[in-house]
């Protein structure tokens, strides 16, 4: 195991970490909406936001990146291999992260709603300022969680040509024939890398915790 | 005799099958501090969430200021639900005090008391957080404007939450329990804030079982009893001997808590 190769299998990790961050941040904003729509309690965006969620919980991850990537071009959408990685990521983990809040906006105490509705609040200036800032604290370690599932579902994004740290470590073991050393450090820099969002997620939680509970 | 701050007319609430409220009809006058006093269930805090609009009553008519709050009903009981804009400008004259305080655990005691004036009446931050201090200051609580509410004791909450509602400068105050979740030692604050405020002249509906304070500051006592109105009037004529039986029966459960100067 040389030091060149380890250098390999790092770059390739920038790219496994720069991909699950996007997609987090951007699943967080599409769960934050679907949100919302569950949230109005009418049944026209309800309805397709229940639906989105069942379907990307329902479907294994690998078929929907498999699905992305040969659906788009077909209709008339080419698109690199990372943006459709980045896409299939962060749908599905819209949907569970906006599964996540759904028990945190169920647990916001009625009695804050209504200080914010008899003070005046409309129904979009409650979710935006109470309902989900609360909900985002109660759901919290659900959130780190769900960042380190994708980290680790990351590598399933080399079916549409991606090459992170898994895939990475497959090529170098097939061309090395040192599979041992090579798998053993992939594993190393999954294990730090989510030590490493742990802790900051710990931290984050803590400091929250100081300003709310 | 000027106009009532609030009228309450042949108000009636069911859920479902229960009717809570039976016919209420209650003129709440204005400047003076009016107090909703009866047993557990009977319709007193649902008759307060009714004035705030965060219960919808199931006929009869709530008049604020002589503006009709949520339904518009005419002589013949035909009942017409307002437009949103409308009730939400007859809402902003009310300010409500919750028996859990309900502040808002992510925000400072000056952010929950700030909040509102920010992000509802558009006021710029700086003026904003300027009003809600002189709210903090009377109701004694300016140095602990970067508190977040579990840093506070309920008292200190409660007081908070007065601000709060003070901030949005309403023309009718409504109590809650306010110091029913609080421990004995710690309801003197908070009543002494409510007494200050009575002394302003602030228009007060307060639902309580602080006899003791119903009698002393209160000015219009009502008995409610199982969904009804069962009288309604000055402390003296309440409380002075004989009394109905109704209300002798409540008060001797109350004689322990304060109420042993109405014995």
């Amino acid at each position: 195991m040389t030091l060149k190769l380890f250098t390999l299998l790092l770059e390739a990790a920038l790219k496994t970490l720069g991909i699950s961050l996007v997609s987090i941040a951007i699943g967080f904003v599409i769960a934050m909406l679907l949100s919302a729509a569950i949230q109005s309690g009418k049944s026209i965006y309800l309805l397709p936001a229940r639906l989105f969620i069942s379907f990307f919980r329902g479907v294994p991850l690998l078929v929907q990146l498999l699905l992305i990537y040969t659906l788009l071009p077909v209709i008339g959408i080419n698109v690199p291999g990372i943006v459709a990685a980045i896409v299939g990521l962060s749908l599905c983990t819209a949907a569970y992260q906006a599964e996540n809040l759904r028990g945190g906006f169920a647990s916001v105490p009625r009695g804050l709603v209504e200080a914010a509705d008899v003070a005046g609040f409309n129904g979009i200036q409650t979710f935006l300022r109470i309902r989900a800032p609360i909900a985002l604290r109660l759901t919290f370690p659900a959130l780190v969680n769900e960042a380190i599932m994708i980290l680790k579902a990351s590598s399933l994004v080399s079916v549409v040509g991606i090459i992170e740290i898994t895939k990475m470590a497959q090529d170098l073991a097939s061309s090395t024939y040192m599979p041992i050393p090579i798998f053993a450090s992939a594993a190393l820099i999954y294990f730090v890398i989510n030590s490493a969002i742990a802790l900051l997620g710990g931290y984050a939680e803590k400091s929250l915790k100081g300003a709310s509970a | 005799m000027s106009v009532p701050a609030i009228t309450i007319r042949k108000l009636v609430k069911r859920f479902g099958e229960t009717t809570v409220l039976q016919d209420i009809d209650l003129e709440i006058p204005e400047g003076k501090v009016s107090c909703l006093i009866g047993p557990s269930g009977s319709g007193k805090s649902t008759l307060l969430r009714c004035l705030a609009f965060l219960e919808e009553s199931t006929s009869g008519m709530i008049t604020i200021n002589g503006e009709a709050l949520g339904f518009f009903e005419d002589a013949n009981g035909k009942r017409e639900r307002l437009p949103a804009a409308q009730i939400r400008a007859v809402r902003a004259k009310t300010g409500m005090v919750f028996q859990q305080f309900n502040l808002w655990p992510h925000m400072t005691a000056l952010g929950n008391v700030s909040e509102a004036l920010k992000i509802v009446r558009k006021v710029p931050k700086a003026e904003a957080e300027e009003r809600a201090m002189t709210q903090l200051r009377k109701v004694g609580l300016e140095n602990r404007a970067g508190h977040y509410p579990s840093q506070l004791s309920g008292g200190q909450q409660q007081r908070v939450a007065i601000a709060r509602a003070l901030a949005l400068e309403p023309k009718i105050m409504l109590f809650d329990e306010p110091t029913s979740a609080l421990d004995p030692e710690l309801t003197g604050e908070v009543l002494n804030v409510m007494r200050d405020l009575a002394a302003e002249g602030m228009t007060m509906v307060v639902v309580t079982h602080e006899i003791g304070f119903a009698a002393s500051v209160g000015q219009q006592i009502s008995f409610l009893d199982h969904g009804r109105l069962l009288f309604s009037g000055p402390p003296a004529e309440i409380f002075a001997k004989p009394r109905h039986p109704r209300l002798e029966q409540f008060l001797d459960t109350y004689l322990d808590r304060g109420a042993s100067m109405l014995a």
